[in-house]
C-alpha cells in the first residue's frame, strides 16, 4: 500500500514539474474553433469549453494543487506544532487558552469555517492557503500537545531540565522529536485533505480563479457540459481522485510503520 | 445519568459562545468597508453610510456584539442585504430541503454499509470482503463533487432514468442522496467492519456459538448489537460532515437548501445571511455531537455516565 501511494505521490511530482514542459500546448492557448471536442490522438483528455488542452491544464493544474497542499500543510504544521507543545509542556494558563481555541475550531464542521473566511476576505490562492490553515493547525496542535504531555515526564527530559537545559531547547530538542513520526503521517493525510478542501473551494468558485487552471475549477466549468462534453469532467475528477487516493495509501502506510498496533 | 448530562450540557456553552462569537468576528474580517464591499465601487458614500447604519456597524464593537448575541439567543440573525426579509426566515424556508436530502443521505449510507460491513467481517480475507472494502476505498477517495456529475452523466444524460436537477418528485432526490451519502457509506463500512470484527472475537459470541446458535444468529443477535456502537457514533459525528456536504451536493443538483443559499449570499456578498447559514450549519454540528454522546449509554449498558 506504502508503495502504491509512494509511486502515485511522486508520479504526480513529476507530471507537476517536468509536465508543463513536456506537453506542446500552452494552458492557456484556445482554439475556440474545437471547443470541447473529445479526447483524440494530439489532444487524449480533450478540449475544454475555450478550446484549451485538458492534459496540459491538468498537468498546470498539478502544481497548483500540490502547492497549495505544502502550503498548507506546511503552515498548519508549524503552527499546530508550536502551540501544541508549548500548550502541553507548560500546561495551566497557557494549555487552557489554546485548548478553548481547539474547541472552538474544532465545532466547525468540515472546511466549513474555510468557506466562511474565503467568502469574507475574497477567492484567491493565498486565501485559500490562509483558511485552511487557519483549521489545518488544530489537528496538529491536539496531536503535538498530547505527545508533549506525556514527553515532559519521560526521564531524559527531567534530566535535561535538571542539566539547566531551557524550555525552547527541550521541547526543540527531545520533546517535539518523539512527535515528529506522528506528524508526518499526519502531515501525508493533511496533503489529501487540503488537496480536495483546494479543490472543493475552487469547484464554488471560492478558490483559484480563472484563467488559472485548478482541477476544482476544471471541474466547475465542467459542470455546464454534462451533456454534450462529459470528457470535461471526467478527467480532472480522476486526477483529484488518484492522487488523493494516493497520500491516503502513503499516510496510512507510513501509520501501520509509526505505530504497528494500528496495522489491520 | 442526570449530572453527566448537566455537566455535558454545561460544557458545550463556551464552545457555542466561541462559535457564535467567531461568527460574529467574520464580517469584521472583509477587507475594507463590508458595506462597500456588499454595494460595490459605484455605490455613492451616502448609500454606503446608509447600509453601515442600517447593518449597524457604525455603533461600537462592543454594542455591536451585545446586539448580535441578544438577537441569536432571540433567534433573530438580521436582515438579508438581498432579498430584505429576516434571515431566520431564509434560512428556515429552506431548513426542510436541506434535512430531507440530509436524511436522505445518512438512510442511502446506512442501506448500504451495514450489510456491506457486515458481509466484509462475516466473510473476512475472501472475495467479498476484499470487494466490499475496495468499494468503501474508492467511496471515500471519490470526492463528492466529481461523484455527483459522474452519477449525473451515467444516470441522467446516458441512461435517462433520473433528473439531474430540481425538487419536483421522489425521483429528484435520488442523485443528491447518493452523492451525499457516498463518503459517509463507505466510513461506516469500514467501521461496521471493524468494529464487528472485534467483537467476534469476544467470549460471549464463543459461548453464544457454543450453546449451540449459528454462525450468522451469534453475529446478529449478539455481536453486531455491540458492534453497533461505534457505528452510531461515527453516524452521528458524520452528521457534520454530511451538512457540510450539502453545500456542494446543493450547488450540483440546485436542490435548494441552507447549502445553495450558503453560495448564492456569498457571490451576492449578502454578509448578514452568510453569518447566519454559517452559524446555522454550525451550531446543528455542536448539538448533534452532543446528542451522539448522550446516545452512547443507551446503546450500551456497559456505559455508566457518573
Amino acid at each position: 500500500m506504502i508503495r502504491v501511494g509512494l509511486i502515485v505521490v511522486l508520479v504526480a511530482v513529476f507530471a507537476a514539474v517536468v509536465g508543463p514542459t513536456l506537453t506542446p500546448y500552452d494552458p492557456a492557448a484556445q482554439e475556440l474553433a474545437r471547443r470541447l471536442e473529445g479526447p483524440s490522438l494530439a489532444h487524449p483528455f480533450g478540449l475544454d469549453e475555450l478550446g484549451r488542452d485538458i492534459l496540459s491544464r491538468l498537468l498546470s493544474g498539478a502544481r497548483i494543487s500540490l502547492l497549495v497542499g505544502l502550503a498548507v500543510v506546511s503552515v498548519s504544521s508549524f503552527f499546530g506544532m508550536f502551540l501544541g507543545s508549548i500548550a502541553g509542556y507548560f500546561g495551566g494558563v497557557v494549555d487552557d487558552a489554546v485548548s478553548r481555541v481547539v474547541d472552538v475550531l474544532m465545532a466547525f464542521p468540515g472546511i466549513l469555517l474555510a468557506i466562511a473566511l474565503v467568502a469574507v476576505l475574497g477567492p484567491s490562492l493565498t486565501n485559500v492557503v490562509l483558511a485552511l490553515s487557519i483549521i489545518g493547525w488544530v489537528g496538529y496542535a491536539r496531536l503535538v500537545r498530547s505527545q508533549a504531555l506525556r514527553a515532559r515526564e519521560f526521564e531524559f527530559v527531567q534530566a535535561a531540565r535538571a542539566l539547566g537545559a531551557g524550555a525552547p531547547r527541550i521541547l526543540v530538542r527531545h520533546v517535539l522529536p518523539t512527535a515528529l513520526p506522528a506528524v508526518v503521517v499526519q502531515a501525508t493525510l493533511g496533503m489529501a485533505g487540503a488537496i480536495i478542501a483546494e479543490a472543493s473551494l475552487s469547484f464554488l468558485g471560492l478558490g483559484v480563479q480563472p484563467p488559472t487552471p485548478s482541477w476544482g475549477t476544471m471541474l466547475d466549468a465542467g459542470r455546464s457540459h454534462l451533456f454534450d462534453a462529459p470528457h470535461l469532467t471526467i478527467f480532472p475528477g480522476l486526477a483529484i481522485a488518484i492522487l488523493v487516493l494516493g497520500f491516503n495509501f502513503l499516510g496510512d502506510g507510513l501509520r501501520d510503520r509509526v505505530d504497528p498496533k494500528l496495522a489491520r | 445519568m442526570l449530572r453527566y448530562l448537566i455537566r455535558r450540557l454545561l460544557l458545550t456553552i463556551p464552545v457555542l459562545l466561541g462559535v457564535a462569537t467567531l461568527v460574529f468576528a467574520l464580517i469584521h474580517l472583509v477587507p475594507g468597508d463590508p458595506a462597500q464591499s456588499m454595494l460595490g465601487e459605484g455605490a455613492s458614500s451616502e448609500e454606503v453610510a446608509q447600509l453601515r447604519h442600517s447593518l449597524g456597524l457604525d455603533r461600537p464593537l462592543l454594542t455591536q456584539y451585545r446586539t448580535f448575541m441578544v438577537g441569536l439567543v432571540k433567534g433573530d440573525l438580521g436582515l438579508s442585504f438581498r432579498y430584505g426579509t429576516p434571515v431566520t426566515r431564509e434560512i428556515r424556508d429552506r431548513l426542510f430541503r436541506t434535512m430531507q436530502l440530509a436524511v436522505a443521505a445518512m438512510g442511502v449510507a446506512i442501506l448500504i454499509a451495514i450489510p456491506l460491513g457486515i458481509a466484509a467481517a462475516v466473510f473476512r480475507g475472501t472475495a467479498i470482503d476484499h470487494a466490499a472494502m475496495t468499494l468503501a476505498l474508492a467511496g471515500i477517495s471519490m470526492p463528492n463533487f466529481w461523484l455527483g456529475p459522474l452519477l449525473a452523466i451515467l444516470f441522467a444524460v446516458y441512461l435517462g432514468w433520473l433528473p439531474v436537477s430540481g425538487t419536483g418528485g421522489p425521483a429528484n432526490l435520488v442523485l443528491p442522496a447518493v452523492t451525499l451519502g457516498a463518503a459517509l457509506a463507505a466510513i461506516l463500512a469500514r467501521m461496521t467492519r471493524a468494529s464487528l470484527l472485534e467483537e467476534l472475537r469476544e467470549l460471549y459470541v464463543l459461548a453464544a456459538r457454543a450453546r449451540g446458535l449459528s454462525r450468522l444468529r451469534a453475529v446478529v443477535r449478539h455481536a453486531f448489537r455491540n458492534s453497533l456502537i461505534p457505528v452510531v457514533t461515527i453516524i452521528g459525528l458524520q452528521f457534520g460532515a454530511v451538512l457540510t456536504g450539502t453545500i456542494i451536493t446543493e450547488t450540483i443538483f440546485a436542490w435548494p437548501g441552507v447549502g445553495r443559499l450558503l453560495i448564492q449570499a456569498i457571490n451576492f456578498r449578502d454578509y448578514p445571511l452568510v453569518q447566519g447559514c454559517i452559524l446555522f450549519i454550525s451550531l446543528t454540528y455542536v448539538m448533534m455531537n452532543l446528542i451522539t454522546d448522550l446516545t452512547y449509554g443507551i446503546l450500551d449498558p456497559r456505559i455508566r455516565y457518573d
